[in-house]
């Protein structure tokens, strides 16, 4: 897809791309950019992808039949960083660096030697956590959570995953800051805060969330790595630390990932659905609202993840009602996207097909997460399976859906070219039957009583479990027609500038592939302010 | 020829059912609170399916009647305050139904005053130890031998062909029937977490801290959990069995296990 960005309309450009690798090394394109971080999440998809069939298979019947449950605990760690801070978000720093500055009719990203910078940081970070799988004492296997004490029992790999999460960590930063900059400073004249597209308004307040957040977690890993070589008990009980309180800073940091990681979903959807219903999103300004409630909410959740660490009743009380609070703006968002569809005139296109399984199978997993929001029930959850259905279900049909619908609906605007609708909407179905087989069983075992992070299991948990494995498979393999389709895309038939019937926004106003340099002037106040309405 | 082969695997597949017995929900469990946690869990998932059966409803009358391929028109509202009122308000009011039973569970089970007999749980990596505070008993507990042999990788040993695979131990902790009993959970190194599904309780066991958590089981019958924090590489291979006896087989048990205490004391 970069090739074709890059030849079709910088031909009378003074300031095409650099050739060679330098164009990649140097870039200080946003869209070179986006590109960059959009292949480096896909190719993270795979590898964490790997790793997931690595799970599956083991535990695709009772008893140890390939790997040793150290590595088994390794797999369950590094697919979740991987998918989490190599997958999830780099694909929507990505989706950001492409689109912010189209939608918002500004040149480039505020800060773009920065944004260089933040992406090639990653490829390092990820680097560093991936050679642990080969060193003395295997990969981290304490969970992507990461507790005290059982992480200070990591062998050498221990110093180079707290490394690896401070590189991360410092790429979101950057991301972060970079994309607040850009949407407060660079948008184009008459597009006041609230007549900002969705998925810019999503971006702002997840940037807020990660500036936020981003930090605690590097303060809770350094603490982590000055107790195990500097003498120091922040989360030992015998130097009279509290393992407790790293589980408090951690979920402090990690629920507010979670939006990190869902809201951003929340705006490409509300950009699609309304572009392929025909109609305005419904509720604008309410689900600008919505989506900084949960956002705020997300700041005072956290002990919801803790049910069972022994917290005074008053503390249980507070987090449960706090946490069934959240149900209001997501319900509202829903609401809202439903709304929409209402009375429009639908056409049902991949990117509008990944959208509407995100409101369905994303609906589940809130209603999984108001289930785990009730505390005494919440007891018989934690830590089960049922969890790991619940955070499946709002992460691969949620976050990830949202990206590929993203993917789909951007993609003629990036190379020129329409991909293949055939094979995309064979990528729709194979990829949505094979994600409820993989996940909707593991509901299932939850409740029966199997925990989570086991390498075996009873014997009455076998037949959901290859089932869930069956999914797994079929779902990872789905994956490789995305490539295709990608691929496709630079045979396909030649895209318009406005792409869809029903676009609406100023990204469709410039030419199909989007040229080298786009908005070197902001967009007449006209032409935006009907872009924008 | 293939399909011969698929039918087998079928037949396999149908053959190993006969065991498995396709649990769907959460057990009602043996406590009269855990049986409160499993009414509270269907309430929640009943309004959940009532919530979802509305807006899915909705969605695919939508999908259905409002395509472009059907001719359809599209309309030209974009917002409605009402509308965003009625479903701020409704959620809100249904959230309330749900808290304030949750609220009194909650209440519930975090009052373990006035138990009849103590028991003090500390986790190792990966065994459970119990001692009975009044009672100068005290054991390890950990994986059944059977679990042990055939959990290994590639044992050879089917692990259908072992009872209770990997939720069996060497000593169980025994409790009389009728008693509330209280846990008193610490950790001698990691994280752990003691969880028994049919008792509802799941109570983390954290190095340096002490936490309580009470049950009073109604009928007798061995119950059975494990580990529910990971724990490092055996996290899986931790199993709890409880044993709910009758008081007075319970009171036989005290006896023996102190008799063949002192048995032990005056031969050493």
């Amino acid at each position: 897809m970069t090739t074709a960005v890059a030849d079709a309309h910088d031909s009378h450009d003074e300031h095409g791309p650099a050739k060679g690798i330098g164009r990649w090394l140097f870039s200080t394109n946003h869209k070179d950019i986006g590109t960059m971080y959009l292949v480096f999440s896909l190719t993270m998809f795979f590898i964490g992808g790997a790793m997931a069939l690595v799970i599956r298979s083991e535990l695709a019947v009772p008893g140890l039949q390939f790997v040793h449950p150290e590595f088994f605990n390794s797999m369950t760690t590094m697919h979740a960083l991987i998918m989490v801070f190599g997958a999830v978000m780099p694909a929507f720093v990505g989706l950001a660096n492409w689109m912010i500055p189209l939608m918002i009719g500004a040149p480039d990203m505020a800060l773009p030697r920065m944004n260089n910078w933040s992406f090639w940081i990653l490829p390092v970070a990820f680097g560093i956590l991936l050679s642990t799988l080969l060193m003395p004492g295997g990969a981290p296997a304490s969970g992507w959570t990461m507790y005290p004490p059982l992480v200070l029992q990591t062998g050498d790999a221990f110093p180079f995953l707290i490394f690896s999460v401070h590189l991360m960590g410092i790429s979101s930063i950057m991301g972060a800051i970079n994309v607040i900059v850009t949407i407060i400073n660079m948008r184009a004249p008459e597009m006041t805060l609230l007549r900002m597209p969705m998925f810019v308004w999503t971006w702002l307040i997840t940037a807020y969330l990660l500036i936020a957040v981003m930090p605690v977690l590097a303060g809770a890993v350094t603490m982590l790595l000055t107790d195990q070589f500097f003498g120091t008990s922040f989360f030992l009980a015998a130097g009279g630390g509290d393992p407790v309180m790293f589980q408090h800073i951690f979920w402090f940091f990690g629920h507010p990932e979670v939006y990190i990681m869902i809201l951003p979903a929340f705006g490409v959807v509300s950009e699609i659905i309304p572009t392929f219903a025909r109609k305005k999103l419904f509720g604008h300004d309410s689900m600008v609202y919505a989506a900084a409630s949960i956002a705020f909410l997300s700041f005072i959740v956290w002990a919801h993840h803790m049910f069972t660490v022994g917290m005074p009743l008053t503390g249980q009380m507070f987090f449960m009602f706090a946490t069934m609070l959240i149900a209001v703006p997501t319900g509202v968002k829903v609401f809202n996207w439903v709304a929409t569809m209402w009375r429009g005139a639908m056409t049902f296109e991949t990117p509008m097909l990944f959208s509407l399984a995100f409101v369905f199978l994303f609906t589940i997993g809130g209603f999984s997460g108001l289930m785990l929001a009730i505390a005494p029930a919440d007891i018989q959850y934690h830590d089960t399976y049922f969890v790991v259905a619940h955070f499946h279900y709002v992460l691969v049909p949620g976050s990830v859906f949202a990206i590929m619908a993203g993917a789909y609906y951007w993609l003629p605007k990036w190379t020129g070219h329409m991909y293949n609708e055939k094979l995309g909407k064979l990528h729709f179905w194979t990829s949505t039957i094979f994600v409820n087989l993989t996940f909707f069983p593991m509901h299932f075992l939850g409740l029966a009583g199997m925990p989570r992070r086991i390498p075996d299991y009873s014997t009455q948990f076998t037949d959901f479990n290859t089932i869930a494995s069956i999914g797994a498979i079929g779902f990872g393999l789905s994956q490789l027609l995305f490539v295709g389709v990608v691929l496709s895309a630079w045979k396909g038939s030649k895209a318009t500038d406005r792409v869809w019937e029903g676009s609406h926004g100023l990204e469709w106003t410039v030419p199909s592939p989007a040229p080298y340099h786009t908005w070197e002037t902001p967009p007449k106040a006209r032409v935006a302010g009907e872009a924008f309405e | 020829m293939i399909r011969k082969s698929f039918l087998s695997m079928l037949g396999l597949f149908v053959a190993s059912n006969v065991r498995a017995d396709w649990a769907l929900n959460m057990p009602k469990g043996v406590t009269d609170l855990s049986a409160e946690t499993y009414g509270l869990h269907m309430m929640v998932f009943w309004w959940c399916v009532a919530i979802g059966l509305l807006v899915f409803g909705v969605m695919i009358i939508s999908l259905v009647l409002h395509r472009k391929s059907r001719g359809a028109k599209a309309a030209d509202f974009s917002h409605s305050m009402t509308a965003e009122i009625i479903w701020t308000a409704i959620p809100v009011v249904i959230l309330l139904v749900m808290a304030v039973p949750a609220a009194e569970t909650m209440v519930k089970l975090e009052d373990s005053r006035d138990p009849d007999i103590s028991i003090v749980i500390t986790a190792y990596q990966w065994k459970w130890h119990y001692k009975y505070q009044d009672e100068d008993i005290e054991f390890y507990s950990s994986l059944a031998r059977p679990s042990l042999e055939a959990r290994r990788k590639q044992s050879g040993i089917d692990p259908n062909a072992v009872d209770n695979y990997l939720l069996d131990v060497d000593r169980p902790v025994v409790v009389p029937r009728g008693a509330k009993v209280r846990l008193l959970l610490t950790s001698n190194d990691v994280v752990h977490s003691w969880w028994v599904p049919d008792l509802a309780i799941k109570k983390d066991a954290v190095p340096g801290i002490v936490n309580e958590a009470w049950f009073k089981v109604n009928e007798a019958g061995t119950y059975r959990g494990q580990c529910a924090e990971l724990c490092g590489k055996d996290h899986g291979y931790m199993p709890i069995v409880v044993e709910v006896v009758e008081p007075d087989a319970f009171q036989a048990w005290v006896d023996t296990r102190k008799e063949s205490a002192e048995q032990v004391a005056s031969t050493q």
